[in-house]
């Protein structure tokens, strides 16, 4: 079943005339308006729709925290998208612009916010033309603006570009960088939907989140809520990339196992290669091995929790048996030292002391005790900063040496022969380690809480 | 011994630590808001900046786009780019470099006119993207208008492993391919039309590729 890709190829579907044609472009809209909000919000309540961006919370939810009231209220759509390996908003957004727009004007009605902002990232420069070109269109059809379809509702929406930060796909660096500031975090609580972008109430949602809002009015919450599985209802789009024979985004129903959505429609790693291991969820998700176990789990969003990593973005990377875990890890840790904003200790230099450490095994100058210095460093990372950038670092690289232990140490050993020090001492006492067998295990920070 | 003391990298002032890349100079008086009857702005600029300014309840959201304008019209974010900002705004220049340092997008020093941004994150890298990286360099050379550099995901690993050329996005890239994509910025052509992201249909319509290992 696929409510976005059936007919997403459609030549023009990204014009207002052919939206309208062939999906009853605005029609949702035009139902919603008559509808009052709070019809609006249970709806979207009953579907039960868990945020498309990462942390999985559910839309009606979260909407429904916003006061009532007619005070200054602001909807914010998440197109920042910059987890590595996640590329499912740039496809929908360029594809059908007109669908977001959609959305993002019954959740604002929904929610009684009568300015609207969508922040893409400044590089999707091509997305963003769309979107603005769709933006327009819709403006001067009178869809969106002052005065909504004659419903006397007015909504102001605008395509707002980023300059190139990961960290503003997380909610609160979002909005500091939507005021014009430098992307950095705030405390939380106060949440957005009490006190957002410029102190007034905001929702944000993900582009994919916001796009079901039509779906949702189209088919009611509770049919729709039949979709998928308990705890995961509706649809998602999957990018799966990396070592697999043909990468892209897939939209799948929510408890669809893992093994059909790598092997089946991703055609699986190239012939005579054997997955090595998986992010079920972008760079961000404690990494899974390619065993049988791991990839019969069905892909949704409770039971990827419960075997200890997330469904995040819905981006799977597979990495096959060719490559060792220790460039996967030195990679990912250089990406979040680059984009840690630097305002929390224990993520700045958490992450510069993870890259210098991968870097030691790397250049042959590590022992085995190492790994436990990583595995501390990443337990204190988590759970100790303003956001989860530090702990989106922390969870795979200390799920990779859970899972990949005896690799990491045949490496430095490796290395250690190769840069001629020696053999490391071998015996590591690990009685005298008790305890610390557990800060390998990414149980410090929610795994449902992840930076888009 | 593999490492050898001696041998270990210095910076310019003496320490292993790297500091600060420039000093500030604490002999200056802080910049204040740029006096408009002193400061000339071009009108386009201007009018850009006033109508992102009108967009939001409040007016330092218009930065970010204001800075990307600025961009285009100076090549950089210069100081008399963020001065030329700064005056349009009523913000002070030093807000506006805050911002322009923080965001990879904008440069602070001067940089070449194309901006070849190659993806070197994990998706791409599995797929052999630092190969890649060293290829699009040497194709460039010390030409001077091409601003290539690595960068973090760009968000197409379907195409892995990809290259931002001027904002489009091309890819899956061959060594091979550099050379073309050098040559097409040169002569002003359109970059590998055959391999633009723009005009990728879903994945579920492309066949299986037989082999994709990195040899």
């Amino acid at each position: 079943m696929q409510l976005f890709y059936d007919d997403i190829d459609e030549p023009g579907l990204n014009t207002l005339s052919v939206y309208r044609q062939k999906q009853g472009g605005y029609e949702m809209l035009r139902k919603a308006l008559a509808m009052t909000p709070e019809a609006v919000l249970e709806e979207l309540q009953a579907s039960n729709v868990r945020g498309r961006g990462g942390a999985g919370f559910a839309m009606g939810r979260k909407a429904a925290f916003l006061p009532k009231g007619d005070m200054d209220k602001y909807l914010v759509c998440n197109a920042d998208e910059s987890e590595p390996g996640t590329f499912k908003d740039r496809e929908l957004m360029q594809k059908n612009p007109h669908l977001l727009i959609e959305g993002m004007a019954i959740a604002a009605y929904a929610v009684g916010a009568n300015r609207a902002f969508i922040f893409i990232r400044g590089e999707y420069m091509h997305p963003a033309d769309i979107l603005e070109a769709a933006v327009a269109e819709a403006k001067d059809a009178g869809l969106i603006g002052p005065n909504m379809l004659g419903s006397g509702v007015d909504l102001e929406l605008w395509v707002h570009r980023g300059a190139g930060a990961y960290i503003c796909g997380e909610e609160t660096a979002l909005l500091d960088a939507l005021e014009g500031k430098r992307g950095n975090p705030r405390l939380k609580p106060p949440f957005p939907a009490l006190q957002g972008l410029y102190r007034g109430p905001t929702l944000i949602n993900n582009v994919e989140t916001l796009m079901n809002a039509p779906i949702v009015l189209r088919m009611g919450g509770e049919a729709y809520a039949k979709i998928g599985v308990q705890g995961s209802t509706g649809t998602k789009v999957v990018s799966v990339s990396g070592c697999v024979r043909r990468p892209g985004n897939y939209e799948i129903v929510l408890g669809t196992s893992s093994r059909e959505i790598i092997e089946g429609l991703a055609g699986g790693p190239p012939e005579g290669r054997k997955i090595k291991a998986w992010f079920p969820g972008g760079s961000s998700a404690p990494v899974l091995p390619g065993t049988d176990e791991y990839l019969d789990l069905p892909y949704d969003f409770d039971s990827l929790a419960k075997a200890g990593s997330m469904l995040g973005s819905g981006a799977i990377i597979v990495v096959d048996d060719s490559i060792p875990i220790v460039d996967v890890a030195l990679k990912t840790a250089m990406f979040y030292r680059h984009e840690s904003c630097g305002k929390c200790s224990p993520c700045r230099e958490g992450t510069n002391w993870t890259v210098k450490m991968l870097e030691r095994i790397d250049n042959g100058e590590a022992t085995p005790m190492d790994l436990d210095i990583m595995a501390s460093v990443c337990d204190q990372i988590m759970g100790n900063c303003l956001c989860v950038l530090g702990d989106a670092m922390a969870m795979p690289v200390a799920s990779m040496i859970k899972h990949f232990r005896e690799e990491f140490e045949a490496h430095i050993e490796a290395a250690r022969e190769r840069a001629d020090l020696g053999a490391a001492v071998q015996t590591v006492n690990r009685d005298s380690h008790a305890g610390q067998e557990d800060m390998l295990a990414p149980t410090g920070a929610d795994p449902t809480a992840a930076v888009v | 011994m593999a490492i050898d003391p001696t041998q270990v990298r210095r910076f310019a002032h003496g320490s292993r630590v790297p500091g600060w890349d420039e000093a500030a100079d604490l002999t200056k008086d802080p910049a204040v808001v740029p006096d408009p009857a002193t400061t000339p702005v071009p009108d386009d600029l201007r009018d850009e900046i006033e109508r992102y300014m009108v967009r939001y309840p409040d007016v330092r959201s218009a930065s970010i786009p204001s800075l990307h304008a600025a961009q285009r019209k100076h090549g950089w974010c210069s100081p008399t780019a963020i001065e030329q900002v700064a005056c349009v705004m009523r913000l002070t220049p030093a807000y506006l470099v805050s911002v322009a340092s923080f965001y990879d997008m904008f440069a602070t020093t001067p940089k070449g006119a194309h901006d070849v941004y190659v993806c070197t994150n994990i998706s791409c890298s599995l797929l052999g993207a630092d190969r890649i990286y060293e290829a699009m360099l040497s194709a460039a050379g010390d030409d001077a208008t091409l601003n290539v550099r690595g960068f973090e995901c760009l968000g197409a690993c379907d195409i892995a492993p990809m290259a931002s050329v001027d904002g489009e996005y091309v890819g899956p890239l061959e060594e091979s391919d550099c050379q073309t994509v050098v040559d097409d910025l040169r002569a002003g052509r359109p970059v590998l039309p055959a391999k633009q992201l723009r005009f990728r249909p879903k994945a579920e319509t492309l066949p299986l590729e037989n082999e994709k290992a990195p040899e």
